[in-house]
């Protein structure tokens, strides 16, 4: 075996990467992400799995137990099934935001993470980079998953399912940026589980996302103001009103700015000077 | 900064200068006051027991962890203060298996010229150069699962190659290795000095992985106990051979043939 450093002398070094470099960069992060994707087959039919379970079960189920008024923004009453649909694209998001983080962990243990943080492109622009490429996966599915919820007689108007995007996006952003600060602060695949638990299902569950708002207070007023202090809460409902062509402006203030904190949280968190990872020493090998 | 004469007595800023650097994990410190510098086309080694904080200097140093106390220079660039310029001149091996096992080994190494910036064309024929190189070429696109042990290691160089890096670090690269595949590999680096004029790092515990004309770092305990030419290192030591000097420097009684572990 003999090899030359890809053939050649050292050549002198430029300084800096131009912006065509910085768009390879995010394309390669992209494609590995899809890649991955497309090998883990099986993650994807769970992720669709799981949501249609529920509309198909768990909705059929419920449906005349659980009446829905006419609440914005719908202009009629609706089937349960279709108050839901939009809880389940977040938490398709919800889950796969998550699924990122437990990825990111995974990367860390196995030692592929290292590949990404040793790149000499800023950390803030590799972690961007991820979690834009979660989000895209993330919005794969919610389409797959409307597709499906289309032939079940969930059928939004044509104009929601292209005005949803942006706040499957934003929406997605958020979450994944939760995961990535949270995958942050776990030190072991195994503690996935706890996020499981103390996490998303309260998230998921402490939220619009199976019943409305004026209900759970109704109900219970301390419940409804966990909701109302759930970040999850303002996704569900900037994904309701775009889906039929509305935008919720306090949801969607309230999910950018909670994207920021997350997103920040994440990249401080991950950055070697002032991050968790030096101080846990567990970005993956031997100390 | 450090300057140093190279191979070619053109003086050069050194191709990494590392200066009292200092880390701990909470109380427990692992490393102490760590300096030294590695000439640029050098064959320089970095050898220790297990737990004595290589690891956690090349993190250090590929900037993993910060550099809380003292400073790292890679050709004259600050790791803390520059670390895309830094960065970029170094090529990692590291000591765990980085290899994304779910792909192929195009798609791995594509990955990895993308993180450069390099784009798909160029990278396309650098893969393609460095894989005929080591007799990989049929292996474009199968998946790295399906790779032995030397064979992944041999992809992880040349992935740490392909953006052309003047400086190349190597954490314990033949670990796990057959006896033939760890002589490839070590012939294989030393063989890029001379050509290429890359300055290679070569972390290891393995005694016989060290040869006379070699820089040596001797590293023990998290401190630096020798530096500098094997022959040099032998005689400040009034020993006969480097495997007697680690003994003496290190306290441990002489090692097993091949390694320096206990």
């Amino acid at each position: 075996m003999t090899l030359q450093s890809a053939t050649g002398p050292v050549p002198a070094m430029e300084r800096g990467f131009s912006a065509r470099q910085y768009l390879v960069c995010l394309k390669g992060i992209l494609i590995r992400e899809g890649l991955r994707f497309l090998n883990q087959r099986e993650r994807f039919i769970s992720s669709l799995v799981r949501p249609l379970l529920w509309l198909f079960v768990f909705a059929a189920g419920f449906r005349q137990v659980l009446g829905v008024s006419i609440i914005p923004p719908y202009k009629t009453y609706v089937l349960y099934e279709v108050y839901i649909t939009p809880g389940l694209c977040g938490m398709i998001l919800l889950f796969s935001g998550m699924q990122s983080s437990l990825s990111m962990v995974y990367d860390r243990e196995m030692g592929n993470m290292r590949t990404l943080l040793v790149s000499p492109f800023p950390r803030w622009f590799l972690l961007v980079s991820k979690l834009l490429a979660g989000v895209t996966v993330s919005i794969m599915q919610v389409y797959a998953f409307l597709a499906i919820a289309w032939f079940w007689g969930v059928k939004p108007p044509w104009t929601g399912y292209l005005l949803v995007l942006p706040a499957l996006f934003l929406s997605g952003m958020m979450l994944c940026s939760l995961g990535m600060l949270l995958s942050s602060m776990i030190k072991q695949l195994e503690n996935f589980a706890g996020i499981m638990n103390f996490v998303i299902f309260p998230m998921y569950f402490a939220s619009p996302a199976l019943y409305p708002l004026w209900r759970i207070q109704e109900s219970s007023p301390l419940l409804h103001k966990i909701c109302l202090a759930n970040p999850f809460t303002y996704a569900v409902e900037l994904i309701r009103f775009a889906l039929y062509g509305q935008v919720d402006w306090g949801s969607l203030m309230l999910v950018v700015a909670f994207t920021i904190a997350f997103l920040g949280g994440a990249i401080l968190a991950y950055d070697p000077s002032i991050g968790l990872l030096s101080r846990k020493q567990d970005t993956g090998g031997n100390a | 900064m450090q300057h140093v004469k190279a191979n070619d007595g053109v003086s050069l800023p050194a191709a990494l200068d590392v200066s009292g650097v200092n880390h701990s994990y909470g109380q427990k410190q692992v490393l102490s006051d760590i300096s030294f510098s590695i000439a640029p086309q050098r064959f320089t080694v970095l050898l220790g027991l297990n737990g004595a904080g290589k690891t956690t200097l090349f993190s250090l140093i590929s900037h993993l962890y910060s550099t809380r106390h003292g400073t790292i220079r890679i050709f004259g660039h600050d790791v803390g203060r520059e670390p895309g310029e830094a960065l970029r001149r170094l090529g990692i091996v590291f000591q765990a298996r980085t290899l994304d096992l779910d792909l192929s080994v195009y798609q791995n190494l594509s990955y990895h010229a993308s993180l450069h910036g390099i784009g798909r064309r160029e990278a396309l024929s650098r893969i393609t150069s460095l894989l005929a190189q080591i007799d990989m070429s049929d292996r474009l696109y199968d998946k790295a699962r399906s790779l032995s042990g030397g064979q992944m290691r041999r992809i992880e160089i040349a992935r740490a190659l392909l953006h052309r890096p003047p400086l190349l670090l190597l954490d314990e690269a033949t670990v796990g290795l057959d006896i033939r595949s760890r002589a490839e590999i070590l012939a294989t680096i030393r063989k890029l000095v001379v050509t290429d004029g890359i300055s290679v790092f070569w972390a290891t515990h393995l005694i016989d992985e060290v040869e006379e004309t070699d820089h040596v770092i001797i590293l023990d305990k998290g401190r630096v106990l020798a530096d500098g030419r094997v022959d040099d290192v032998v005689r400040s030591c009034g020993a006969s051979s480097i495997r007697d000097a680690f003994a003496t420097l290190t306290g441990v009684a002489s090692a097993p043939a091949g390694g320096a572990s206990r």
